[in-house]
């Protein structure tokens, strides 16, 4: 009974806040209740059991999509140009509001109507832990029996860094980002980023190793790493560093590498693109995971920071 | 009704509402916040098909969280170069800003 009050209560509160996000009159408070939503939603996650879904919705989906959200919001304010004429007409608006609720209505009715018993890999994924040394099912799935996909996802992030990097004008290209700054040097922020990363790193570098075997690994332990960073360039304590910067992007580009190049290797060791050699799995996925957590940890602060706008020092 | 069913029906309602925001808002930056509701809500509906596969030795069938962890981070990445090519775009341009940030602009002005 308790447990269904709790439940119903999160619910509320996410869907609330969903609501607010959407319906709010102005960006900036749409974008600080997006944040809380994203937390919230992490609690959901735990609610499923799905606790490594969590730990990412909440260090990605909550704070570093909020940082880059509040940064965003915060660098177009100032101008303004009216674009009342380009909001929809009232009975516009009713009629959407009508057929996007006919959209949630078909999912609700997918919803209630899924199959029992529910189909599963579960089952599979359990049997088949053994060879790989895991012991977190989740970690099995990215790493080894749906390695193409995690590898495939990794290329995807450097590609979005040099999509975003492209975007720089002529005269900043191989200059700094800029992250979303404090207003005030010795403030809160300031403290808060003296404090916070000596932990938050043992807490990163602890989430990615047990992540083996307990929830967690590379993405969740690189997400905290990355945001630890953040928090330091936030506070102005160091400089976001120029993306000509050679150590940048080598850190950026060795966690697909290293996973292509293992994967490579898997012909020679294991007869197969991404195969590991038996009884030696653990071992390798560790290494793998390692660069993997370093490029996250170095691709996400990069992102966040956005096209660089400084023209590089000569 | 389970947790699980509970969380989908949300799933589904942040769907919608995500939807409505994407299309009603003529500002850029409330769309690809409106696409993030959207997005969570598709992976919780992800998250209840991992909880009812649920086996022995697993409270939840860890294929369906996978996808939703890889998913979590390729919208992060999708969201970074949105909001990039918007940047972009507003040095350009001159930018779309609704008559209600202007309000809370002169509002947070006056404080």
């Amino acid at each position: 009974m308790i447990v269904q009050t709790l439940d119903i209560g999160l619910a509320a509160l996410v869907l609330t806040l969903a609501g607010y996000t959407v319906l709010a009159r102005a960006t900036f408070p749409a974008v600080v209740s997006y944040v809380a939503y994203g937390l919230l939603l992490s609690l959901i996650w735990v609610r499923l059991f799905s606790v490594d879904v969590a730990l990412t919705e909440a260090a990605i989906g909550g704070g570093l999509t909020g940082v880059l959200l509040i940064g965003a919001a915060g660098k177009r304010r100032g101008t303004a140009v009216a674009a009342t004429e380009l909001d929809p007409t009232q009975p516009l608006r009713w009629a959407i509001m009508a057929l996007c609720a006919l959209a949630a209505l078909a999912l609700a009715t997918v919803v209630v109507s899924l199959p029992d018993p529910a189909p599963t890999l579960a089952p599979q994924a359990m049997e088949n832990i053994a060879t790989t040394g895991l012991g977190n099912p989740v970690t099995a799935v990215l790493i080894a029996y749906r390695a193409f996909d995690t590898m495939l996802e990794k290329c995807v992030l450097v590609i979005a860094v040099v999509g975003v990097w492209s975007l720089a004008c002529d005269r900043c290209w191989g200059g700094a980002p800029d992250v979303p700054r404090a207003v005030a040097r010795g403030g809160t922020l300031t403290f808060f980023a003296q404090v916070l990363p000596p932990l938050g790193i043992l807490i990163g570098i602890r989430i990615f190793w047990i992540g083996a075997d307990e929830p967690g690994g590379a993405f969740q332990g690189g997400a905290i790493l990355a945001a630890m960073w953040v928090i330091i360039m936030m506070a102005g304590l160091t400089d976001v560093p120029a993306i000509s910067k050679r150590w940048l992007r080598i850190a950026l580009a060795a966690g697909p590498i290293v996973f292509l190049g293992v994967g490579i290797l898997g012909f020679a060791a294991a007869g197969g693109f991404l195969a590991y050699p038996h009884g030696f799995a653990k071992p390798v996925i560790i290494f793998v995971e390692i660069f993997m957590t370093l490029s996250i940890a170095a691709t996400l602060p990069m992102l966040v920071g956005g096209a660089p706008i400084r023209a590089p020092r000569p | 009704m389970s947790t699980a069913t509970l969380a989908g029906l949300t799933g589904a309602i942040l769907a919608g509402v995500g939807l409505y925001g994407l299309i009603i808002h003529p500002d850029p930056l409330r769309r690809i916040l409106a696409f993030n509701v959207l997005g969570s809500g598709v992976f919780l509906l992800f998250g209840i098909i991992a909880r009812r596969g649920a086996a022995i030795g697993a409270l939840a069938d860890p294929v369906p969280q996978a996808m939703v962890i890889t998913g979590i981070v390729v919208a992060f990445a999708a969201t970074a170069l949105a909001v990039a090519l918007l940047i972009r775009l507003g040095a350009q341009t001159d930018p779309v800003v609704t008559q209600a940030d202007k309000q809370d602009l002169a509002r947070r002005a006056d404080d």
